[in-house]
């Protein structure tokens, strides 16, 4: 069994701040369906579409018949491993400062052997499943892990740096007066987050579940308003040291579209909260994230994103709120360039209608503030970077890598997806 | 079923050349290969214009690769070869070079392998050796070919009850030869003590498991056997050869290498049988390597590695001479030439003109060669039987 | 005329008297503070936007020798002016508008109504026609073409105290509409300012007509400031007000500096 995580000292202020070093990002193009793999937390390979065989390592031709129609394919992760070895010495800084770091072979059921990371509670022989995770890199990487839980097993060191679990991290959620910001510290502080922030914008103004929120185990509420440049320079001057966790949960959502509101006042809203948002927090937060991505056990490690799945595919009806997530999807993807500099993961929870006032008239299903805490939660001990919660958001990503362009002509269609 | 084989009547290796080693080198690839040219064409006395077949391996090349160099160093051949095949290059080297004489494309080819070593090159060439090992092994503790050879030899031991002294007695045994060679990097000599007692790099790889990385070229001549008498050249009749790529694909972690697919045709076209075979030079990047060699080349059945270790003694006096100018284990491991150490040795030993590492009346000896651990095991294997003018 | 009315003689007088202290200026104004309240309607409406600030450079890479910012608002936002165009009973005035407006209405006189006492003991305390007949008792009739301004002391108020926002709404007091109809068609006056964050009181919706305040003093042409700050250091008549909108075209209001100008002895002429 793994040994468990003790809480993190307070850091000592002589000591320099661990540079965050990677291991090797570079790939062929055909290794990066692990990436993408792993980023859903899905367990596929390569799978010949002539004659079914499975490929390990990604290829461009069939190892066994020539055909080039290989599909990324869910299989089996069920192996042994069959040989495994710890590395003392390595070339690459990364794994030199982690040293020793346990590498084995595992041999799939599904046919190929695999070199991977082991996680510390495998023994020699032993079935394994496999698991992709993305390493400090961003890329895809498999993992064996023990067929069966084990106590603690999340706390394996080299588990923990392929994902971004709360415990013990220090966590700022933004906009306190987001309806599921309860069910978000309260996730939160289960899994053991050490310190929750809740920022909170124009105090001013009451709002109902204040209290609940405020009496939440390790909950600070901290003023923050995303659409204030100063506030969030002000809130990153205070905790943006300690922040391993930042889940940027302000959104502004109202109905419409173009030319039913007549004017742009709420999509600039819209913009202001969902984009200039995120972009004012990453350009006050990022940095020192960036830079604390190897900063010990609570070192900084996910960046959050709360997205409308309509980010993917306009929805008419909430027109504008859509492309404020899309642009903002759009600045994800540059945040999470910027950010794995650091070993810092961006994830991205795509959400359906949630259950708040202003989806109140659409039909469900609609996503409870719990499912959506849940779903962070999840992605984060998880490791991942693309996590769609509710059935909406699932059957709207199916039907997206389907093809998009069959999805927009769906979403223009009143009786159809919207 | 293959058709018979032609033999390599007629043609002959000659002139073995080693340019000695050094642990780090600021010169390039193309230096050391040009010391190995001018060691050749001096030694064989010929200009280096009369080289009209030439055929390079090294890692360090980049950017250049034969074409390069034969512009770099002044050379024009009607024949030319580029081998990237790492520890098998020697003997493809050899099979390419004797088919090109035997056939009148070339009348001398100069065989050379050479790699510089800067102090980080080891480090640049490993991050981008191969794309499979880019994608699938580099990314899993960058532990190098010290991490893959850690795994066989995991699975080696588990399987077959090999221990660690095992492989000891064959780097001890090894260092014990290189002692003898002066230009051997290693000069000191190893207990099984101290090899036991070495730090781990790569468990169960320990320090004496591992080759050193180092500076040097090795080189030999391929040419007509009536040009080498008349030129009073010492040469080694190639008697059999054979090479094999991608052996085994389906073996869940290798166990075994090429070699155990061809053995009987090497046997059989040199018309010899094991125990005929006067010296081996296997390749030895780490001992798991030639302990399956030990049974794939046919001197023992599979498992027996480890048996058959623990009863011979693989020194050069010994009763089964090994890898006698120390290998690459205790001479260290030129790159590319890595790949030519052993034949180069075989050469010396048939042709009787090995010094202080010869073994005595050696007249049938074997090497062999292992390369490109593209990701999780070495895809290349040959093995080539010559003997000296007397077998 | 005489040499004491003389107006050139006055206005010198007056820069003499500001020079000398004996006449001082007293800011009326809010900081523009992202954080400072604004009115809230029910969220399906559009909203009146914060004061909000970008950087645009400091003296670095962005602008080596110069610092300066980009800020947005409503023209509603803070310490504001409301134009009558800015409610429908006001929309087909003539110059109607922050920039049509004659100039000389921005520089006027104030009576100051003392209803602190009041407020403070109910914060949907009401100005009525009672108060106002009470205040003149004491100070006189307001003059025509005055500004009224509602002292309330809720400039003081910091946080969710100042909007009081509950369920129902928010709650800060404000004019009946009997008291505006009071001082709109009988005293002539010529606008109405308050502390609070509108001139109506928070429950105002709920008044016949609804914000009569804004319906009435609009609709009649007349003007309103709003988020007034230190009124606590006006006299109740005498101070001048210098309270002039950006001009903004066609502009429903403007957030502004709003100056009083009190003499020394509490300013009773």
């Amino acid at each position: 069994m793994t040994d468990p995580l003790n809480p993190p000292p307070r850091k000592n202020p002589q000591k320099r701040t661990r540079i965050p070093t990677r291991p090797m990002p570079m790939r062929s193009r055909a290794a990066l369906g692990l990436a993408a793999a792993a980023a859903e937390g899905r367990f596929m390979l390569q799978t010949c579409a002539e004659c079914g065989t499975v490929q390990y390592p990604p290829r461009d031709a069939c190892g066994a018949c020539l055909s080039v129609e290989l599909n990324w394919t869910d299989v089996s992760p069920a192996g042994h491993l069959i040989a495994d070895t710890t590395v003392r010495t390595s070339t690459n800084v990364y794994f030199r400062e982690r040293a020793p770091w346990r590498v084995g072979t595992v041999r799939l059921d599904v046919g190929p052997s695999a070199i991977c990371h082991v996680h510390g509670d495998v023994a020699a022989d032993d079935p394994v499943r496999l698991v992709i995770k993305l390493d400090k890199s961003g890329q895809g990487v498999l993992f064996a892990l023990p067929q069966k839980t084990t106590p603690n097993m999340e706390d394996d060191p080299h588990m923990r740096e392929m994902t971004c679990d709360p415990k013990f991290r220090r966590v700022l959620i933004t906009d306190a007066r987001n309806e599921n910001a309860p069910a978000l510290a309260q996730a939160l502080a289960d899994a053991g987050a050490s310190l929750i922030f809740v920022g909170e914008s124009e105090a001013w103004r009451p709002y109902p579940h204040r209290d609940a929120l405020e009496k939440t185990a390790n909950v600070k509420i901290v003023p923050l308003d995303v659409t204030d440049t100063a506030s969030v320079a002000e809130l990153a001057g205070e905790i943006g040291g300690k922040t391993d966790i930042l889940v940027n949960n302000a959104r502004f959502v109202r109905p419409g579209g173009i030319m039913d509101r007549g004017d742009v006042v709420f999509a600039r809203d819209e913009m202001e909260v969902n984009f200039f948002g995120m972009m004012r927090l990453a350009q006050a937060f990022g940095p020192a994230m960036r830079g604390r991505g190897a900063d010990g056990d609570n070192s900084a490690a996910a960046w959050v994103n709360i997205l409308s799945v309509y980010a993917l595919s306009n929805m008419p009806e909430f027109g504008a709120f859509s492309a404020s997530n899309a642009a903002a999807l759009s600045l994800s993807q540059c945040l999470r360039g910027e950010l794995i500099e650091g070993g810092v993961r961006v994830m991205n929870v795509f959400t359906g209608p949630t259950e708040d006032e202003w989806h109140q008239p659409l039909p469900p299903p609609k996503v409870l503030p719990a499912a959506l805490a849940r779903a962070v939660v999840d992605g984060l001990r998880e490791g991942l970077e693309d996590v769609f919660v509710g059935d909406v958001a699932k059957d709207l990503i199916d039907r997206w890598r389907a093809g998009p362009k069959i999805l927009e002509r769906e979403m223009m269609d009143p009786g159809g997806q919207g | 079923m293959n058709a018979k084989r032609a033999g390599y009547d007629g043609v002959v290796a000659a002139v073995p050349v080693t340019v000695p080693y050094q642990r780090y080198s600021k010169e390039t690839a193309h230096w050391w290969i040009a010391r190995a040219l001018r060691q050749l064409a001096e030694e064989a006395g010929i200009k280096p214009s009369e080289i009209d077949g030439f055929c390079a391996s090294s890692f360090t090349l980049f950017p250049d690769t034969a074409v390069g160099l034969t512009q770099h160093l002044g050379l024009t051949p009607r024949w030319l070869d580029h081998i990237p095949f790492g520890g098998a290059s020697g003997i493809v080297a050899l099979r390419r070079a004797a088919r090109a004489v035997q056939a009148g494309d070339a009348n001398v080819v100069a065989c050379v392998a050479g790699d510089t070593n800067h102090v980080d090159s080891f480090r640049r060439m490993l991050s981008s050796f191969s794309r499979f090992a880019q994608d699938a092994s580099y990314p899993y503790g960058s532990g190098g070919p010290n991490a893959c050879f850690a795994l066989l030899t995991d699975h080696y031991m588990r399987q077959f009850g090999a221990t660690r002294e095992d492989f000891g007695a064959i780097c001890v045994a090894q260092r014990e030869n290189a002692l003898r060679n002066p230009h051997a990097i290693m000069k000191k000599p190893l207990s099984l003590q101290q090899y036991l007692d070495a730090r781990a790099i790569s468990d169960p790889i320990a320090l004496f498991d591992c080759v050193m990385p180092v500076a040097g070229a090795e080189a030999f001549l391929v040419m007509r056997e009536d040009d080498a008498r008349a030129a009073g050249l010492p040469h080694a009749h190639i008697r059999s050869s054979i090479e094999r790529h991608n052996a085994f694909p389906d073996d869940p972690i290798q166990m075994r290498g090429g070699w155990a697919m061809d053995i009987d045709e090497l046997y059989g076209m040199a018309g010899v049988a094991p125990d005929q075979i006067d010296v081996l030079q296997t390749y030895d990047d780490y001992p798991v390597i030639v302990m399956m060699q030990f049974e794939d080349l046919g001197f023992c059945e599979k498992g027996d590695g480890p048996q058959f270790v623990r009863a011979h003694d693989l020194t050069i006096e010994g009763d089964f001479p090994h890898n006698t100018n120390g290998g690459q284990l205790s001479a260290g491991q030129a790159g590319a030439a890595g790949g030519y150490i052993g034949l180069v040795e075989a050469i010396r030993q048939v042709t009787g003109t090995a010094g202080p590492t010869q073994v005595k009346g050696a007249k049938t000896a074997m090497a062999s060669g292992f390369g490109m651990i593209n990701y999780d095991r070495g895809l290349c294997s040959g093995a080539a039987i010559l003997s000296g003018d007397t077998a | 005329m005489s040499k004491a009315t003389d107006p050139a003689t006055l206005l010198k007088g007056l820069a003499q008297s500001l020079s000398s202290g004996a006449i001082r200026v007293i800011d009326l104004t809010h900081t523009l503070d992202p954080d400072f309240p604004v009115i809230v309607l029910p969220p399906e409406f559009g909203q009146c936007a914060r004061f909000r600030m970008e950087e645009v450079s400091a003296y670095d890479h962005r602008g080596p020798a110069w610092k300066w910012n980009n800020f947005t608002c409503s023209e509603h936002t803070g310490t504001h002016f409301d134009a009558p165009v800015h409610w429908v009973s006001g929309r087909d005035l003539p110059d109607n508008c922050v920039d049509t407006i004659p100039v000389d209405k921005f520089v006027g006189p104030a009576c100051v109504i003392d209803c602190s006492d009041g407020a403070s003991k109910d914060d949907d305390f009401e100005l009525t026609p009672e108060i106002i007949t009470a205040w003149e008792a004491e100070h006189g009739q307001i003059p025509e073409d005055a500004w009224v301004l509602m002292r309330t002391d809720w400039s003081k108020r910091r946080g969710d105290a100042y909007l009081n926002m509950r369920e129902d709404g928010p709650h800060s007091p404000g004019p009946t509409p009997e008291a505006v109809r009071l001082l709109v068609e009988e005293r002539g006056i010529r606008g109405f300012g308050t502390e609070t964050v509108g001139t109506d009181a928070g429950q105002g919706m709920h008044y016949t007509p609804p914000y009569p305040a804004h319906y009435i003093l609009h609709g009649a042409g007349r003007y309103g400031l709003q988020c007034l700050n230190n009124l606590d250091r006006l006299p109740a008549t005498g101070a001048l007000i210098c309270a002039a909108p950006l001009k903004i075209k066609q502009g429903t209001g403007s957030p502004l500096r709003v100056l009083a100008l009190v003499t020394d002895d509490g300013g009773e002429p």
